[in-house]
């Protein structure tokens, strides 16, 4: 299990600002701190969640450690690596290790491109392999997600929340990444999708050893899922520890606050 | 008990395929300063539940059945008439607070509209009257000039719920009224939806797929599945001791707190056969 503590990705000290307009006119401006001093760490095979209300900077966090996003200060270090410091191409490569699955399953994919297509366009990308191979590798990566291999031919217009979802997940995985940064996977689903898509997170992550980040604002499915948790409020860290430690003795007033609001607390 | 609403099979189909059941004579009554919450996965026929009750199903769809709401039958009113009962004795909150407000005018005059439209009051009274429901709904009365854009969205929420209790209706249907809340905001509404029901002794229909807040807000549970009511019953009932083999299902499928429970995705093919069987034998 001593490969299990390697810290795989880790931020350090990232601090991002946006200038947002305000009144009426948007005449006048103020700073706001997206992300203010913000470290986290990730363990190898395990899965760190970060956890905040809207506008806590959870959803920047995950785009900044991909380099969606530029962020004033700090460093993403990924296998030893500062990101910040790779070039187009170096990035790219490194890409394929780091790889995201989104909120929206309706906003995320190409409505114009064929589900074989959107899997396999990060083959194509990175070249790994011949065509054929490629063709057999998503065919595979679909099945492995609950789909078959005639839905290769469709369109994402074709798939239901759930199915989309599967969709988003083969497209990040079927290039053998190391860290998935998963955004509110499971938010704009019903409870059984839910469960049916955090038990296949799940078994993925045994069989090719991965390691994610979960943005979630739900508690419930957090415990579920996560190792570790991040506690976010306006920008900052609030608090961070083992998901056992913060769920059974949260020591900051806000994570007391947030772990007493969730919804059918008293009757379970 | 007092009872408000009497539905009986209700169905909703499209109008240009009426066998296509979308609600499926589904029957059930609703009793003064009770809360009664339809949980169900999209598409089961929650919201056309709801929409019926108001008369706001879209133009494609049509409902039959009964729909009695204080010895008046919905279903038979014209448009005036139903006019005069809904915002007046029917409150109704929608999901997307931020949608549902317009936002070139100040939350104190969108308050006032339905004041002013059931119960005829102007000016002073009508001011006094804003500022006291803002108050009630915990936002400082100072606010009723302010602009949908100017609230948060739980305060935009509030403002929403001011406007659906303005004319102290007996029945208050709310379609997933805190969803697109915060948790720590959706507590403080799910709070203060509950003090006013029974501080006005109204009926609460209450539309939701999150099972942590029918433990927090039901009185009674009603479980829609595919257009059908597979079971109802008191919360404790329904959540500690299901008898219908989706609601126990859907139940298995709900994170505990504790992170002890083994999730199990719903096996929707045994479930058809399963369902069959059941109404087979009954």
């Amino acid at each position: 299990m001593s490969q299990q503590n390697h810290i795989i990705l880790a931020a350090n000290h990232l601090v991002k600002t946006y200038t947002q307009t305000t009144g009426r006119f948007g005449l006048s401006s103020n700073k706001i701190n997206a992300l203010d001093d913000v470290s986290i760490s990730l363990k190898a095979g395990t899965t760190l969640a970060v956890v905040g209300e809207s506008g806590s900077g959870k959803s920047t966090l995950a785009r900044c450690l991909l380099q969606l996003h530029p962020f004033d200060s700090g460093e993403v270090i990924f296998e030893g690596c500062n990101l910040a410091n790779l070039d187009k191409n170096a990035l790219r490569s490194k890409r394929q290790h780091l790889q995201m699955v989104f909120q929206d399953p309706f906003a995320s994919l190409n409505p114009r491109m064929k589900v074989g297509e959107i899997v396999g366009e990060g083959l194509q990308i990175h070249g790994l392999g011949s065509a054929a191979e490629q063709k057999e590798q998503v065919l595979q990566m679909l099945k492995r997600v609950g789909l078959s291999a005639d839905d290769a031919q469709k369109y994402p217009h074709q798939f239901s929340g759930g199915q989309r979802q599967r969709i988003g997940i083969a497209r990040a995985l079927v290039l053998k990444p190391k860290v998935v940064v998963c955004d509110e996977p499971v938010s704009a689903l019903d409870v059984s999708v839910q469960a049916q898509i955090l038990l296949l997170l799940k078994e993925l992550q045994q069989e090719m050893r991965l390691s994610y980040v979960f943005i979630s604002h739900d508690l419930r499915v957090v415990r579920h899922i996560a190792d570790d948790i991040v506690v976010m409020n306006a920008g900052k860290i609030v608090e961070q520890g083992s998901i056992e430690a913060v769920y059974n003795a949260p020591q900051q007033p806000y994570t007391q606050q947030l772990l007493s609001a969730i919804p059918g607390r008293k009757a379970a | 008990m007092i009872e408000i609403l009497n539905i009986s099979n209700l169905s909703v189909t499209p109008k240009n395929a009426p066998n296509r059941l979308l609600v499926s004579n589904i029957s059930f009554k609703l009793s003064a300063g009770k809360t009664t919450c339809i949980v169900g996965e999209s598409g089961s026929g929650k919201s056309l539940t709801a929409l019926s009750v108001m008369g706001l199903l879209s133009r494609q769809l049509q409902a039959q059945g009964s729909i009695n709401f204080q010895g008046q039958e919905l279903t038979k009113l014209d448009k005036k008439a139903l006019q005069r009962i809904r915002g007046a004795k029917i409150g109704m909150i929608f999901q997307e607070p931020m949608t549902s407000l317009n936002p070139v005018l100040t939350v104190g005059y969108q308050i006032g509209e339905s004041l002013t439209a059931h119960l005829g009051l102007k000016n002073a009274a009508l001011k006094t009257k804003i500022a006291a429901l803002l108050t009630q709904v915990g936002i400082p009365s100072e606010r009723a000039d302010s602009y949908p854009d100017e609230l948060s969205g739980g305060q935009r929420q509030r403002v929403m719920i001011a406007m659906a209790i303005a004319c102290e209706p007996l029945l208050l249907i709310a379609d997933e009224p805190t969803t697109a809340l915060d948790v720590t905001v959706q507590a403080q509404i799910l709070k203060l939806l509950d003090e006013l029901k029974t501080r006005m002794n109204m009926a609460m229909l209450f539309i939701t797929h999150d099972f942590g807040v029918v433990a927090d807000i039901a009185d009674d549970v009603i479980v829609m599945f595919r257009g059908e009511i597979v079971e109802t019953g008191s919360r404790n009932q329904v959540l500690n001791n299901p008898q219908h083999p989706y609601t126990k299902a859907l139940l298995a499928c709900v994170p505990d707190i504790e992170g002890k429970k083994e999730l199990k995705p719903i096996d929707y093919a045994w479930l058809k056969t399963g369902l069959k069987e059941d109404k087979a034998a009954a």
